[in-house]
């Protein structure tokens, strides 16, 4: 349903190749929104693209590796080049890892992981952020997780990346508070999307036990997590700054 | 009025005022029935004659939440006129001495305890089983940043928002598979006709505590009531249990 607070707007998606992005961009289409989706994987980040525009909505698709400065800086460029605003972003894109403890840790995970995950938060909001000043308007939204305020044994590094997207979430909150920025976290339980597709595959008995575990008895889906994301950049959610919102069925409440 | 909460029936807990007031008006926009339960008459009165006036449904029910007997007056009242109770919002609280602990009165302590803290339990007794019968339902309780981190002289209010946000997180526990959602609303310093009053508007204290939001500018009832609508929509079917701050960043430093 087009909304009129969000028509003409621009918001940029990145992550939108599958999931909570993927959900999230389709909605804020829907709302009128025009949508910058952005991710590494090209074949997907282009259907989701294709579902939007076959809907009568506004979208086009850029490549970016958000652990990646230059492709960023770019990606912002771009965006400027195209749309010359950017009013809403969500930055999203993130791996899982889910089934190491420490010591099986490699250097190379946590490279990976803490890059895109942290790092591509920090490089996003750094290009965002001058745009936004530049405007004295715009809303970001950063992709945490329920693992970005509790630990999980087997989430180490997943979980260090997540804090520290909490951390960046509320400290660039106090930076850019009085200078017509917004910017809030989501913090999603378990949700039944592609990132943990490879974790169920290896450990199959765990979907029903983890699910068991669930307050509500049930996985979140992405469109659950996007309903979120787009309130937060709404009118109503004027006033929720550094804020991270769960989307965890309770998880976080035990 | 849109339909987003369409022939829902909401009760308000103090929605006769402040940002009661606006979540009362906000629930009769989106399509519920509205029941506010106060203590005030006049105020009242006066808000549901604004939403008839607009074409929205509403009803005003007296009740001084320090008093148990009212509170299930109030509920008899409700049931007896709508039904059921779909959609409830736990706002009406009593305001904090700011006076150090050694100085506080034992009865304005339970005073405090019984309209911040008591009430709200009791009338979720009453919503839940309600809820219950019915399949499900949505309740948002009013905290406050309060309610997450402590401020000087607001020993009581802090005590009892505190305890309004464990309530919360428990009794999400107990209904998260019933079909019933309860989260706490946690906001910052907003801009109520009491609020002004209390401060002075522009005075001083006044633009201190505005600064202390990093934001810079209080909250709105409206926006407060905007957090209260999208908790009680479908549009948060996955969100329980959650204590969720609406504080311009209050909290996050």
């Amino acid at each position: 349903m087009e909304d009129k607070e969000f028509s003409g707007k621009v918001a940029l998606v990145t992550g939108a190749a599958n999931g909570i992005g993927r959900a999230s961009a389709i909605k804020l289409a829907e709302k009128g929104a025009k949508i910058i989706c952005s991710d590494v994987n090209e074949i997907s980040g282009n259907k989701t693209v294709s579902e939007i525009t076959e809907n009568g909505g506004s979208a086009h698709f850029i490549r970016a590796d958000v652990s990646n400065q230059a492709e960023v800086k770019s990606l912002m460029e771009q965006i400027i080049k195209s749309h010359n605003r950017l009013d809403f972003a969500f930055n999203n894109a993130g791996i899982g890892l889910f089934d190491k403890t420490i010591d099986q840790c490699t250097e190379e995970d946590y490279d990976k992981v803490m890059n895109i995950n942290s790092k591509g938060v920090w490089l996003c909001m750094k290009y965002e952020i001058p745009i936004m000043l530049e405007q004295q308007s715009g809303c970001i939204v950063n992709a945490a997780s329920q693992a970005g305020l509790v630990g999980g044994a087997g989430l180490s590094i997943y979980a260090a990346s997540k804090h520290a997207v909490v951390g960046f979430t509320q400290s660039a909150a106090l930076e850019y508070g009085a200078k017509g920025i917004r910017i809030n976290c989501v913090a999603p339980g378990i949700i039944d999307t592609q990132i943990n597709q490879p974790f169920w595959d290896d450990h199959p008995e765990l979907y029903e036990e983890w699910k068991s575990n669930v307050p509500m008895k049930r996985y979140g889906t992405a469109e659950e997590v996007a309903e979120m994301v787009v309130w937060l950049c709404t009118k109503d959610a004027s006033f929720v700054h550094g804020s991270s919102m769960p989307v965890d069925a309770g998880m976080l409440a035990r | 009025m849109t339909e987003l909460l369409k022939n829902k029936v909401a009760l308000i807990t103090g929605g006769n005022s402040g940002i009661g007031k606006a979540i009362s008006i906000r629930a009769a926009i989106e399509g519920a029935k509205v029941v506010i339960g106060a203590r005030d008459e006049t105020t009242g009165n006066e808000t549901v004659n604004y939403i008839l006036g607009k074409g929205g449904e509403a009803s005003f029910f007296k009740a001084d939440m320090s008093d148990p007997k009212q509170i299930d007056s109030l509920f008899e009242q409700t049931i007896k006129k709508y039904g059921e109770v779909d959609l409830a919002c736990n706002n009406a609280a009593t305001g904090a001495p700011t006076v150090p602990i050694h100085e506080i009165d034992s009865d304005i302590w339970n005073h405090m305890m019984s309209v911040n803290l008591t009430a709200p339990f009791l009338c979720m007794k009453h919503e839940i089983q309600h809820m219950l019968s019915k399949g499900g339902g949505s309740i948002v309780n009013m905290s406050s940043a309060n309610g997450l981190i402590g401020t000087r002289g607001f020993t009581t209010y802090t005590a009892n928002k505190h305890g309004l946000n464990g309530l919360t997180k428990s009794a999400a526990l107990d209904y998260a598979d019933q079909g019933i959602r309860i989260n706490a609303v946690c906001p910052g310093g907003v801009e109520t006709p009491m609020f002004n009053q209390l401060y002075g508007r522009h005075s001083e204290a006044w633009k201190k505590a505005r600064d202390f939001h990093p934001i810079k500018r209080f909250g709105t009832p409206e926006s407060i009531a905007g957090l209260v609508t999208f908790l009680w929509s479908d549009a948060s079917s996955y969100v329980t249990g959650s204590c969720l701050s609406i504080d311009g960043g209050l909290t996050a430093q």
